[in-house]
């Protein structure tokens, strides 16, 4: 009972981050709004029983990816007002677009019914002492191995991608040429001298 | 035990509030990745839901590829918007008209 409380409660406070996220007129409190939305998910993600996404949510997106996110927003310089002209212009039509999903997704799940909630109620949740982690660990170094190794080039990828995208080079700035590093023989910077031993005085 | 069906009417009212978020902000680019990172979540929120109710942990697989490739989306998302502003001194999407599309 009390799951279910806690499941209205973060909802609620989800959907109102949302709205924050799409109307905050400082794109610094939308970053921020988009944090407390993750970590809203992450506590209903740790009702449903899945505790290792929740705490990777936490760790890797409010950790890592959003304050990548608050860095980016934080050094471009924004004129929030010229890219806020059209807002209330567009703001019904955003708002029909919502209520017309909303609509459509309600009426696929209540109406329809789909028979949702006859399984959902045969379903007994997980036995205490059962590690979620362990399963999902069991299951990614097993049947998805494969996948789960191109998720890690993907990474590779993206890091690379991003380097490569953002790298540039100033002028006055000193870098390695490799090219000519390889190029140069010794005899163009060593210069051997030959000349009579000296007495020793 | 949380029902099915609101879950999914939760993570439907967040996906259609990102796509209201794309409608209202269509100017400004970086909101427009804030909004797409709000739709994975949403979709992230059926799989989670299907996986408890279905007691299937692969749809938590799926989750777990799907962060990591939100993850790669927005460094990359961010590195190409670092650059444009560089370029343009803007992230106005009206600005972005050089190639007449």
């Amino acid at each position: 009972m009390i799951v279910n409380v806690l499941f209205y409660v973060f909802g609620a406070i989800l959907v109102l981050t949302a709205l924050g996220v799409i109307t905050a007129r400082n794109p610094v409190h939308c970053a921020l709004f988009l944090v407390a939305a993750f970590l809203n998910s992450a506590v209903i993600w740790l009702l449903l029983q899945a505790e290792f996404l929740a705490l990777t949510l936490v760790v890797v997106y409010v950790g890592a990816v959003m304050v990548l996110w608050l860095f980016v927003v934080m050094m471009l310089d924004v004129d929030v007002e010229k890219l806020r002209q059209g807002f209330t212009r567009y703001a019904p039509l955003g708002a029909l677009i919502a209520l017309i999903v909303v609509a459509q997704i309600g009426l696929v799940v209540y109406v329809r019914k789909l028979g949702l909630d006859d399984t959902a109620a045969t379903i007994v949740d997980r036995p205490a002492g059962g590690s979620n982690t362990l399963e999902l660990g069991h299951l990614l170094y097993t049947q998805y191995l494969y996948p789960f190794e191109i998720a890690a080039v993907i990474l590779l990828v993206a890091i690379v991608a991003a380097i490569t995208l953002t790298m540039r080079d100033r002028p006055g700035q000193k870098v390695q040429d490799i090219g000519k590093q390889v190029a140069v023989r010794a005899k163009d910077r060593v210069r051997i001298v030959k000349m009579d031993a000296e007495a020793k005085q | 035990m949380i029902p099915l069906s609101h879950v999914l009417l939760l993570s439907g009212i967040l996906f259609s509030l990102a796509v209201a978020g794309i409608f209202i902000n269509r100017k400004n680019v970086l909101l427009l990745l804030m909004c797409i990172e709000l739709m994975l979540l949403s979709v992230n929120f059926n799989f989670i839901a299907f996986s408890h109710h279905l007691g299937d942990l692969a749809g938590q697989v799926f989750v777990f590829f799907i962060l990591t490739v939100a993850a790669a989306e927005s460094a990359i998302g961010l590195a190409i918007l670092v650059v444009l502003f560089r370029e343009r001194r803007s992230i106005n999407v009206e600005d972005l008209d050089s190639m007449r599309g």
